[in-house]
C-alpha cells in the first residue's frame, strides 16, 4: 500500500497512491494508515484523487481509520472519483465524513 | 482468460482470490481496454460485480479453493450477468436480505455489512439457484431511470 504525505500548517494530508482500496488491500491500508497517524494531533485529510474504485471492504477500512482518530477528531476526505463517491453516497457514509471536492487550492499542483 | 473487447459477451474464469477479483475488475472496467459504458452505469456495474465476486471468495470458498466463472453480456440497456462457482451453497434462507447497516447502527459506525446492501440496491432481477454442486447467480444492472 503506497501512501505519501503532505504537511501544510496544522494539517496532514495522506495521499493514497493506489488505484483501488479493495478486499485485497484493506488490511494493508489500515496498517499503513495506523503508522501514518501514530502520535499525530493535527487534522487529517485523506486524498483519494488517484483511487478509482473502493469496495465494501475498503469502505470498512476507511471507517476503521476514522475510529483510530478517536471521538474528538474526524477523518476528512478529498478528491473522490465517481465510483468512490457513489459508494459513499449509497451507504450514506457521505454524511459521516467531511468531504472536500478537491484538495486545498495551493496544494493541487504540488502533489 | 478469454476476453474479447469487440464482443458484447465476455467470459472470464478466475481463481477465487481477492487479487484475481481485483485483476478481473481492472480488465473489465479500467481504461484503455475496459468496457465503454456511460459513467453512471460503469460505476454501478463495477460496484455490484466487486461485491458479488468478493462474497464468493470470502464465503463460498471459505474452506477450499476453486474458480469463479463470470459471464457478462453488455449492451446499451445495461448488462446481464451469470456467475457460477462450485463453492459452498448459500444458507437455505437464500440470498441475504441486505439490510442497510446504517439504518440502526447503534453507538458504533458499521465497518461491514455493506456488500449485500449495495448488491440489493444496485442489481435487478437477482436469481440464485444451486444445481449439482454449483451456485448460479444471475442478475441485471441497468442505467438509473431519470425521473
Amino acid at each position: 500500500m503506497k501512501l505519501d504525505q503532505t504537511l501544510p500548517p496544522d494539517l496532514k494530508i495522506v495521499h493514497v497512491r493506489e488505484g483501488r482500496i479493495d478486499a485485497a488491500c484493506a488490511i494493508d491500508f489500515k496498517e499503513a494508515m495506523r503508522e501514518q497517524l501514530e502520535g499525530l494531533d493535527r487534522r487529517v485529510m485523506l486524498d483519494l484523487t488517484q483511487v478509482g474504485f473502493i469496495d465494501s471492504s475498503g469502505l470498512g477500512a476507511v471507517v476503521a481509520v476514522r475510529k483510530m482518530l478517536g471521538p474528538d477528531r474526524v477523518l476528512e476526505l478529498a478528491g473522490l472519483t465517481p465510483a468512490v463517491e457513489k459508494v459513499f453516497r449509497l451507504t450514506r457514509m457521505d454524511s459521516v465524513f467531511p468531504i472536500h471536492p478537491q484538495l486545498p487550492a495551493d496544494l493541487r499542483d504540488a502533489v | 482468460m478469454p476476453y474479447d473487447r469487440g464482443m458484447s459477451l465476455i467470459r472470464i474464469v478466475l481463481p477465487a482470490t481477492p487479487l484475481a477479483v481485483r485483476e478481473t475488475l481492472s480488465r473489465l472496467f479500467d481504461p484503455p481496454d475496459g468496457v465503454d459504458l456511460p459513467e453512471a452505469l460503469h460505476s454501478k456495474a463495477q460496484i455490484v460485480l466487486a461485491e458479488v465476486l468478493n462474497n464468493i471468495v470470502e464465503h463460498a470458498y471459505a474452506t477450499y479453493a476453486g474458480d469463479i466463472d463470470l459471464c457478462c453480456e453488455f449492451d446499451d440497456k445495461g448488462l446481464n450477468v451469470l456467475i457460477t462457482d462450485r463453492g459452498l451453497p448459500l444458507p437455505l434462507s437464500g440470498l441475504p436480505a441486505g439490510n442497510d447497516p446504517m439504518e440502526d447502527p447503534g453507538d458504533d459506525l458499521p465497518e461491514g455489512g455493506f456488500g449485500w446492501f449495495l448488491i440489493r440496491t444496485l442489481a435487478e432481477d437477482l436469481n440464485y439457484d444451486r444445481t449439482e454442486g454449483s451456485n448460479r447467480l444471475r442478475f441485471r444492472v441497468v442505467p438509473d431511470t431519470i425521473a
